[in-house]
């Protein structure tokens, strides 16, 4: 182990498939016991960048260490240190659960006389108990992934790697799931999971926000919601939402329009005279609306912000 | 490498092996089919073949020697023609491989002279048979000329003259029977555990591809080196399960002498099962997919193995570039094992040229294959 206060550290990662960059030049730094969630949409390099992490992937430029290892030079030292749970469902359909988890138990060197006690921690922490000896593909969802996450710590890694480990899970299953999460974290365990879930991006101590392979931004939940969007946020409630849409990203002042369940946020350069004008603008247009009412921005809305960055820099060329 | 890892990799793929129905039916529906097939169905030997006899004469001397033919047990007659017609007619529509006439003077020219002839026909599209035949021929009929000889002699007065005659009795070692067999069935063994092996852990390293999972295993610290020969055991298991039913097959079933020392043919085909399921798990490693790897499989195994590993073709009749090929083909090594410990008795110390080659074989594979497989998606 090196002197490094950071269990996770990444500098200048970087993952280039021919001429498409995945990742570019991405630092990351995650302390012991901390959960960092990792957000970004599909394909933005998440899935890539903690492929790397896990020496699955060789960077193509950079470098990262893992629990002091060097993910490049000491692969099988990092996998050691880790526990990995893939996008994809990837444990054995055809074994029962019982016999994952003996596998992965023998893989990973679990001493046989801790098996036991273990693999019951696993199974009674994933609610498996009754469906030990049941074939993992007839589970459901839920079950699926918690296992999953069982087998991935049967052996107590310091670090886990969780790639969208909730997708597709039912939303009280997600609940169990991320209450798991915190559970290992206070055991010092340290965590960087992916998803873009926006509402579980609030229970991690940190957030990194992954954009087209780069990192957009890094900080805690509350960090993030007050950082400066380059404008003022305005709520408002108007009907045709559609409609309201294209129009107030038409007008001047306006810098960014999107669409909140049934509400139109709306990201003003100046919020004293720009939100009369675009209430005034939407009347005009036959679109009924509130008088838009200024609100602190929530993750999403600095999610946005983020990441339509490059598309409208793009358009103002 | 770890023993803990090692079994962990083992028992885990016996499992799957044991829930697959395919790998299943290829582990042991398969040696016994293609051991029925091959065992019955590859017969070099070729025994009453089908014959027409035109006799103009009909007379008691003609009659004896269109019988000598169908006496012998190599023909069997299965018309008499009458004219040179149907004889044509005959050999067109394949009713007969060979057509035997006899002339209208055939008793009269050889009470006057001793001496008889007729014509035999043969159809030669398929060279091979036709020339086994024409020996089959030639045999009856050196035989049916010195009882023809005698019995002048004996109308005549005079004693046959023993001058000039070679007595020939050729002795046939290691297959007295001359039964193809015997030569044949050691060597179906050899095609079967190396179609086989190489169906079976073709889809050994695939499956975790296609099925997802290889992402989960190669996060893991486990070694290239374990996975492969923890893959292998439970497939060397099934492996040497077949070899012994084929082998047993053979024996008791089959009756092939077994001349040889049971210990030097365990060994050698233990170290073929190990060269064949080594080849389909390369295969696997380079292959994703598993019908993929398993037609690659069997694409690489069943020509080469068939054609060139000496078990119905003799290899040293083939031109010398397909020689050299065939040195490649590891199954002819243990087919030359095989026929040797099976039929001659030959012992361990008089085979170490091919046991040497397969030694070879086994080392370059187990290296390539631990090397192959990569801990790295894409």
């Amino acid at each position: 182990m090196t002197g490094l206060p950071y269990v996770v550290t990444a500098e200048g990662l970087t993952k280039r498939f021919g001429d498409f960059t995945a990742v570019d030049r991405l630092d990351l730094s995650i302390a012991k016991g901390e959960v960092v969630g990792f957000i970004g949409p599909n394909g933005a390099g998440k899935s890539t960048t903690i492929r790397m992490l896990c020496g699955l992937l060789h960077p193509s430029a950079g470098r990262a260490s893992v629990a002091g290892f060097d993910v490049s030079r000491q692969p099988e030292m990092v996998r050691a240190h880790i526990g990995y749970m893939s996008q994809k469902f990837s444990l054995y359909g055809d074994l029962t659960c019982r016999e994952n988890l003996r596998f992965f138990a023998g893989i990973y060197r679990v001493p046989q006389r801790e098996f036991e006690e273990r693999s019951r921690f696993v199974i009674e922490m994933a609610g498996l108990e009754g469906r030990e000896d049941a074939l993992v593909r007839t589970l459901a969802g839920g079950w699926k992934q918690r296992l999953a996450l069982g087998c991935a710590i049967l052996h107590r890694p310091p670090v886990l790697f969780l790639d969208e480990p909730t997708s597709g899970v039912e939303p009280q299953a997600r609940r169990r799931f991320w209450d798991l999460i915190h559970r290992m974290a206070a055991e010092g365990v340290t965590i960087l999971v992916s998803t873009h879930y926006m509402d579980e991006a609030e229970y991690c101590n940190r957030i990194a926000l992954i954009d087209a392979g780069r990192l957009a931004a890094v900080g805690s939940p509350s960090d993030l919601r007050q950082r400066d969007l380059g404008g003022e946020l305005f709520e408002l409630a108007c009907a045709p939402l559609g409609a309201a849409l294209e129009a107030a990203r038409q007008l001047p002042g306006v810098l960014e329009a999107s669409i909140f369940a049934d509400k139109l946020h709306v990201l003003l350069s100046d919020g004293a005279s720009a939100g009369p004008e675009l209430h005034a603008s939407l009347e005009r247009q036959q679109i009924t609306s509130d008088i838009p009412r200024r609100i602190t921005p929530s993750l999403e809305d600095v999610f946005v912000n983020l990441v339509s960055k490059p598309a409208r820099r793009e358009s103002s060329r | 490498m770890s023993a803990q890892r090692l079994l962990a990799m083992a028992f885990k793929e016996a499992l799957q092996i044991w829930r697959d129905p395919r790998s299943l039916a290829i582990a042991l529906l398969l040696p016994l089919i293609q051991m029925v097939l091959l065992g019955y169905g590859t017969s070099l030997d070729i025994k009453r073949v089908p014959l027409c006899i035109f006799d103009q004469e009909r007379s008691q001397l003609s009659r004896a020697l269109a019988e000598r033919f169908v006496a012998s047990g190599w023909f069997s007659a299965v018309r008499d023609l009458g004219s040179n017609r149907a004889v044509r007619d005959a050999m067109d529509h394949g009713t007969c491989l060979a057509a035997v006439t006899i002339p209208v003077d055939f008793s009269r020219v050889f009470a006057a002279t001793g001496k008889v002839s007729f014509q035999t026909v043969f159809d030669a599209t398929d060279a091979n048979t036709t020339n086994i035949a024409i020996g089959y021929a030639q045999g009856v009929i050196a035989q049916a000329s010195a009882e023809f000889r005698t019995r002048w002699a004996g109308m005549n007065g005079v004693s046959p003259s023993p001058i000039g005659t070679v007595d020939y009795q050729p002795r046939v070692w290691f297959n007295e029977g001359l039964d193809s067999r015997n030569f044949i069935v050691p060597g179906v063994v050899a095609v079967i555990l190396a179609l086989i092996g190489a169906q079976l852990t073709s889809l050994a390293i695939s499956r975790e591809w296609e099925r997802g999972t290889m992402e989960q295993l190669i996060s893991t610290p486990v070694t290239p080196l374990e996975v492969m020969l923890g893959k292998l055991i439970p497939y060397f298991l099934i492996g040497a399960f077949d070899a012994a039913f084929c082998l047993v097959t053979a024996i008791f079933w089959f009756q092939v002498p077994f001349r040889g020392d049971l210990a030097t043919l365990l060994c050698a085909t233990a170290l073929f099962t190990f060269v064949v399921l080594g080849i389909g798990y390369m295969i696997s490693v380079w292959i994703r997919s598993q019908l993929g790897a398993s037609q690659v499989a069997l694409l690489l195994t069943m020509t080469p193995v068939t054609m060139l590993s000496g078990y119905t073709f003799a290899i040293d009749q083939m031109p010398a570039p397909i020689q050299a090929i065939s040195l490649l083909v590891y199954a002819r090594y243990y087919v030359t094992m095989l026929r040797a410990v099976f039929l001659k008795g030959t012992g361990f110390s008089d085979l170490l040229l091919p046991f040497g080659a397969l030694v070879l074989y086994a080392g370059v594979i187990a290296f390539v294959a631990a090397h192959a497989f990569r801990k790295r998606l894409a």
